[in-house]
């Protein structure tokens, strides 16, 4: 009877997880990130496109922030669903318009992924033959951007943390922040800068439940990669839909160990 | 009072005069307004954020120039951008008062008018210039239409153009109000942490705060206009605890205290949820909820004045004004700001 018992309570668990599956969707099944409204800026090539796929696949409600309408118009129609909002995250003027499409019409932000980046001049070139306004503008794209875009939507992560959905600031760095790799400077250090900042946001604002990470997606096959090394192996490169699983995952993870821990304090 | 004129939302030398309870009046700085409330009181902030709702553009039908602001919303969510009641000006903007603007074209229901990139209808009319407009397009189309060519309303005590983070509180989430809910410029995340510090609890909720003022006194005389407000279930719970535990409700903004209060009244204790301000505070409301309100500084014979005496007595008002021109504070959005207890005098003397 035991046995049997057992048996059939296995059975019962593997019926239990199929009709779960069935009704979610098989990419539910591992980090599901149902309901949640979640912003990727650069979302319309590489990793940011493989992102919006992977997140709306998970039952996310995606936001994507890109500069040509033809292409945010394009992920639009590809993607049923998505929010496509046309602007340049290093511009401060494109800035608060960005954040009140985004708030308008998702209705709350839960989660912020600054992945739209600027390599810097290209082709790479050492930091002697870089220009200033070169360096200006990968430092506008990849840290103060981020770091606008971040303030202008506080207060919609703040209302998400103390609504209880969790509230999550993601920065895609890359090993290039932590390496010195000649000819990658502006990337690099505005990278660095990057990490730092979410670093030091965490440090700020983690206790109060809205929380930052890093993440390094590695060496992709995208344009951006093309761009900085056009005779890369490219079968040797990971591809980024792997990378955009890889960081729904860490999104899915972030956010369920910040609600056990949330009701730990609470009990 | 002097008028504020410079944008600036936490000038360093902003100025706090506090009302206590007892009709006391002293003047603190601003920035120690956590030293000033006490360990147990609840504090309630409106956390949204501002919609640029100055739109220009043409009358269709006569050709000629018209303003509309954007001066009430239908529900307190953000995803419906199209229908708004609104009010029409004349040729010109901000930097004319109000009063002294031009008439609009005359307007009738049916007509369009040429925002920009935007069309709208007007749909009905409670007023010559107080109608109901609709916006054409899909909401993707409206939003990126009054993001990129909206303005912030503003009045000519101001005299620089304001942007978007000149009217966003540091809390600013949902963008539906009109006019900035001024009041919480004061919260900015250093005063948030030494509120948390002293075992003060900071809760939020949502009011789709509208057009404050239009220069025209029978407009002027229907406002404020009826105004939606959401109430989160934390702050609802928050406050049920509070009341129960004797401890102090501060309302941050009038839009606060409108809001509690005509959700108390409407159900007979503040509920969570959606709800219309429809409530209009003065000097024979009988608050149910809030103790105390942190405002901005008001000049007599303004519907924010009139709120405060909900709080307190006309004998402390005088003398809060008086403490007010003769320590020269600063008036209007950006400037110094105020703290009235409501006057506990008659339960003092009944003890």
């Amino acid at each position: 009877m035991d046995r049997l018992g057992v048996v059939h309570a296995g059975a019962m668990h593997r019926a239990l997880v199929e009709d779960t599956e069935a009704r979610m969707g098989m990419h539910e099944s591992r980090g599901s990130l149902r309901g949640l409204r979640v912003v990727v800026t650069g979302g319309t090539a590489g990793l940011g496109r493989a992102l919006v796929t992977e997140l709306s696949q998970r039952g996310a409600q995606v936001g994507l922030v890109a500069r040509r309408r033809e292409l945010v118009e394009r992920v639009e129609r590809e993607v049923p669903g998505v929010v496509g909002v046309v602007g340049d995250v290093g511009s401060k003027d494109d800035i608060h318009p960005i954040a009140l499409q985004l708030t308008g019409r998702l209705g709350a932000v839960d989660v912020l992924i600054h992945n739209a980046s600027s390599l810097g001049p290209v082709p790479l070139r050492p930091l002697a033959d870089t220009d200033c306004e070169d360096l200006e503008r990968a430092l506008a794209v990849n840290v103060v951007g981020p770091f606008r875009l971040t303030k202008a939507l506080l207060g919609a992560l703040v209302g998400s943390a103390s609504r209880g959905v969790g509230a999550l600031v993601v920065s895609i760095t890359s090993d290039a922040a932590v390496n010195a790799y000649g000819g990658w400077g502006a990337y690099g250090a505005s990278k660095a800068a990057l990490a730092h900042l979410s670093a030091i946001w965490e440090a700020e604002l983690g206790k109060d439940g809205i929380h930052f990470v890093s993440i390094d997606p590695g060496d992709m096959d995208t344009e951006l990669h093309a761009l900085a090394i056009p005779d890369a192996d490219r079968a040797s490169l990971k591809r980024p839909e792997t990378s955009a699983t890889q960081i729904a995952d860490r999104i899915a993870t972030e956010l369920h160990a910040h609600a056990d821990r949330r009701e730990e304090n609470a009990s | 009072m002097i008028a504020a004129t410079m944008p600036t939302q936490r000038p360093s030398d902003a100025r706090l005069l506090v009302v206590d309870a007892s009709g006391h009046v002293s003047h603190r700085a601003r920035v120690e307004l956590a030293e000033v409330l006490r360990p147990g009181d609840l504090v309630v902030a409106n956390d949204a954020a501002t919609i640029p709702a100055s739109l220009s553009g043409r009358h269709d039908r006569s050709g000629r120039p018209i303003e509309i602001r954007l001066a009430a919303r239908r529900s307190v969510d953000a995803r419906d951008p199209s229908r708004f009641r609104a009010v029409l000006f004349g040729e010109g903007d901000f930097r004319t008062p109000t009063e002294q603007r031009p008439l609009p074209p005359e307007v009738r229901i049916g007509d369009h008018l040429t925002l920009g990139s935007l069309a709208a209808t007007i749909t009905a009319l409670d007023h010559p210039r107080l109608v109901d407009v609709a916006f054409d397009g899909t909401a993707a189309h409206v939003w990126e239409g009054i993001a990129r060519e909206g303005r912030p309303i503003q009045y000519a005590h101001v005299p620089t153009p304001l942007r978007l983070w000149d009217v966003w509180t540091p809390i600013a989430g949902p963008p539906v109000a009109l006019e900035p809910p001024s009041a919480g410029f004061v919260l900015d995340f250093r005063t948030l942490g030494a509120l948390h510090a002293r075992g003060i609890a900071v809760h939020t909720l949502t009011h789709a705060a509208g057009l404050s003022s239009t220069g025209d006194p029978a407009l002027d005389a229907m406002f404020p206009l009826d105004e939606p407000y959401e109430i989160p279930a934390a702050t609802a719970v928050a406050i049920h605890r509070a009341r129960r535990e004797h401890r102090r409700v501060i309302a941050i903004g009038t839009t606060v205290v409108r809001a509690l209060e005509s959700s108390a009244r409407a159900h007979g204790r503040v509920r969570p949820g959606p709800g219309l301000a429809s409530l209009r505070i003065g000097p024979r409301t009988d608050l149910r909820v809030v103790d105390a309100i942190v405002s901005g500084t008001h000049e007599r014979g303004t519907s924010h004045h009139a709120l405060l005496s909900a709080f307190t007595d006309d004998a402390t008002l005088a003398r809060a004004d008086e403490a007010l021109e003769g320590a020269r504070y600063r008036t209007h959005e950006f400037g110094d700001s105020c703290l009235v207890e409501r006057r506990l005098a008659e339960i003092a003397l009944a003890v």
